[in-house]
């Protein structure tokens, strides 16, 4: 993985949570940067992530819901950028990718969707009669 | 069913669109209006990228969706029908008369246009604009997702929308 940090678009305050979530679990969470859609247009919140990647030099920029505003602007800069967009994140992705410094962004963004997508599962319980 | 739904959005195809309306009235198309989105193959495949497999979305100009609209609204399924501005929506309306009410529900700020709602800025020509529309006989309500309250274009431009948002 390279020096850059990753960036965490999402609805509401879920990329802050997210971002803390890693920060508690792992200490790493300044690997990377959350952002909200929240209060903005398609168009503006293309033009933020945009300007925070050219700041940033970040290579994946991880998003929440498909087809949600946050995964259209960051889709926008397929078109563009030498960026990966990850959909549907959730925090064992994250924990993945960033504890695995040593993958290039793509190897890190693919085997951390790879391990992080199956977490997401149904447990029923077993209740035992009296 | 046809289209149940003619949204205003500044973000077309999105989350609150995909499943805040489309979750709860069982959403079977979509329709993007747009004179700019219609003549792009790229923009079309970026909408479609991350919609779910079993919705259909249709792109369309003003004035091919005018041809259009009454073959949708024969479709069995429920639809949605988005523009990204009001201009595209009166325009729409002027060749439609069918359309009867209009969702706004999601116009953000940008310079010269005032807080109405905390998800709706409009310029004074905007607001004019909508004020026609009512004029023509058609229902202008704000409401960004099913959960809130509708908010009639009266009550939100006397300043009364957030109290009637839920």
């Amino acid at each position: 993985m390279s020096d850059s940090v990753s960036i965490v678009l999402a609805h509401g305050q879920l990329a802050a949570g997210l971002v803390s979530a890693v920060e508690q679990i792992t200490g790493m969470g300044s690997r990377f940067l959350a952002m909200s859609n929240t209060g903005m247009s398609g168009a503006e919140l293309e033009q933020q992530l945009r300007a925070l990647v050219e700041k940033t030099g970040a290579k994946v920029v991880f998003t929440d819901l498909p087809a949600g505003s946050c995964n259209i602007a960051a889709f926008r800069l397929l078109r563009d950028k030498d960026v990966i967009v990850v959909s549907g994140v959730n925090l064992p992705t994250l924990l993945h990718f960033v504890t695995h410094p040593q993958l290039t962004p793509e190897e890190a963004a693919t085997e951390a969707v790879e391990r992080g997508a199956p977490t997401l599962r149904v447990t029923l319980g077993t209740p035992r009669g009296n | 069913m046809a289209i149940e739904l003619y949204r205003i959005d500044d973000r077309l195809i999105h989350g609150q669109v995909i499943v805040g309306w489309g979750q709860p009235m069982g959403l079977g198309f979509l329709v993007l209006v747009d004179d700019e989105v219609a003549r792009s193959e790229w923009e079309q495949e970026l909408y479609r990228m991350g919609v779910p497999p079993e919705l259909d979305v249709f792109f369309a100009s003003v004035a091919e969706a005018t041809v259009a609209l009454d073959k949708w609204n024969d479709d069995k399924r429920p639809g949605i029908l988005l523009t990204s501005d009001i201009d595209t929506m009166v325009r729409l309306v002027a060749a439609k008369k069918s359309i009867r009410a209009v969702n706004l529900g999601g116009i953000h700020y940008r310079a010269g246009r005032v807080e109405r709602l905390r998800y709706l800025y409009l310029t004074g020509d905007e607001v004019h604009a909508l004020l026609d529309l009512e004029r023509r006989g058609v229902d202008v309500t704000a409401r960004d997702v099913p959960a809130s309250r509708p908010v009639p274009l009266s009550a939100l431009l006397e300043g009364k929308g957030e109290a009637g948002a839920a």
